[in-house]
């Protein structure tokens, strides 16, 4: 049973949060992230390299630079300042593997590295999987091949 | 339940504390501090260790006395198994026992030194306590490079370690009562926000303090909790004042004592961890104390009493609080 009173006299001594700025400046990250991505497909198409090709290189950009800044220890104040839209794209799946196996260096490279890497990426990509199988599924069901 | 104490004296202190404590309002109160995480170890983990044994090491040398000497020695972190409180205590005094209150540890570990000592079954006892921002970011939340967003009623984890030696040889601070919290379950499920699920916790021990004793807040010249954070404090405040109409004139709380709230943004609402409020009481208000500029302290430690694991198998925060009373003799 809830304790109405106190949840009363708690309810007003909430913090402020600043959800609306938070959420606009994801947006405005999270945009100038895809537009990078866009910019390094324009960028790879100069040297004659086609769209479908240029994705996973881009991408592969992405997961470095993530990569590397999380090792070097300043993703997380950019994470800080930029909110969650450096943690939606690829950059911040990146992020989730690097610092989980950061975490667990010291455990060694079985026990630590290995399963701990996927700790917080695991989810999106077992969900990933089954979304992917489900909607491909009702494409199929709807439009066939 | 509350025992009073004739004989039992709170004689010295010692507080060792990383960077982010270091930075706040009270570094010259602090024994020695650190400015990295690390200190100088390859992990957070041995990192705390070290603490715990740099903070007895300290203790020993200012009260002047030997590893064979200490009867006693009560220990109690974040850690899962409270490796920080076993490995960094290992060689130090004839007993050990290891406790876990979460952040209530300080205080309960000076409740049972102090019954012990009261029972004459020992001469002196070191309550010790420890944590990690980063072991224990590691342990409740998401890895520590991360930087996962938080709410802003969420508490920021203090570094260090702090022991406290109990005698029965007279001193200038004697223990003078204490009151052993309950466990308490007000449906609380947000992990962000400890400060609300621990002060039902203060609420409850501090009402049962005062009937016992037949006090009133004024008895004391201070009333300390222990890491319930700005809105936490508010809400004990508010909620004794509404319910009871018990005014609390002199009351802090550690976890906002140890940061500048103002200028230290990345802690938000306050500090937390078992020695947030030993980090305040055994520095800042020792030295208080023994200047007798302030002559009796009411200290409420917190604890939020829950894992990871429980919280997401739906299960509630519990909390508990314990509370002794320092007196200037």
């Amino acid at each position: 049973m809830k304790n109405t009173k106190y949840e009363k006299i708690a309810d007003k001594h909430k913090a402020p949060e600043t959800r609306i700025y938070n959420a606009f400046i994801a947006f405005l990250s999270g945009g100038v992230i895809g537009t990078l991505g866009e910019v390094i497909i324009e960028i790879l198409g100069t040297f004659d390299i086609s769209r479908t090709d240029a994705t996973p290189i881009m991408i592969t950009i992405f997961i470095f630079i993530a990569s590397l800044s999380t090792a070097l220890g300043f993703f997380d104040t950019l994470v800080t300042k930029f909110k969650c839209g450096l943690l939606i794209p690829i950059t911040g799946f990146a992020h989730a593997m690097t610092s989980s196996s950061l975490d667990y260096k010291n455990e060694g490279p079985i026990y630590g590295i290995g399963s701990n890497m996927f700790k917080l990426a695991g989810s999106v990509i077992i969900y990933g999987i089954v979304s992917a199988w489900l909607f491909g599924t009702i494409r199929y069901l709807i439009g066939g091949m | 339940m509350t025992f009073y104490y004739k004989n039992v004296y709170l004689t010295e202190t010692a507080t060792i504390t990383g960077p982010y404590e270091k930075n706040g309002p009270l570094r010259k109160y602090f024994d020695k501090t650190y400015n990295d995480l690390y200190m100088g170890e390859k992990s957070f983990e041995k990192a705390e260790i070290k603490l715990v044994r740099d903070s007895l090491v300290m203790i020993m040398k200012k009260s002047g006395i030997n590893k064979k000497e200490v009867d006693l020695v009560i220990g109690g972190d974040l850690l899962n198994q409270i490796t920080a409180s076993t490995y960094g205590s290992y060689g130090v005094g004839e007993g050990f026992i290891g406790i876990y209150g979460a952040c209530s540890s300080s205080v309960l570990g000076m409740i049972i030194a102090a019954n012990f000592i009261e029972s004459k079954f020992i001469n002196n006892a070191i309550c010790l306590v420890s944590s990690h921002n980063m072991t224990s970011e590691k342990q409740f939340r998401y890895p520590t490079e991360y930087g996962a967003p938080r709410p802003n009623t969420a508490t920021f984890t203090a570094t260090g370690a702090a022991c406290s030696y109990l005698t029965n040889e007279e001193d200038d601070i004697r223990i003078e009562s204490a009151t052993l919290g309950r466990i308490i379950d007000y449906e609380q499920k947000d992990p962000n926000d400890m400060g609300r699920a621990m002060a039902p916790a203060v609420i409850d021990t501090l009402l049962r303090h005062f009937k016992d004793t037949n006090r009133s807040p004024e008895d004391y010249d201070l009333i300390l909790t222990g890491d319930l954070g700005i809105y936490g404090k508010e809400i004990v405040k508010d909620y004794l004042q509404r319910q009871y109409k018990l005014d609390l004139n002199n009351y802090n709380d550690c976890g906002v004592m140890l940061y500048d709230l103002k200028e230290q943004k990345e802690v938000r609402a306050g500090g937390s961890g078992p020695v947030c409020s030993a980090l305040v009481t055994y520095s800042y208000i020792f030295d208080e104390l023994k200047k007798k500029k302030i002559k009796r302290v009411l200290l409420l430690a917190t604890g939020a009493l829950f894992s990871p694991i429980m919280l997401y198998q739906k299960e509630n925060i519990n909390s508990i609080c314990h509370a002794i009373s320092l007196e200037v003799v």
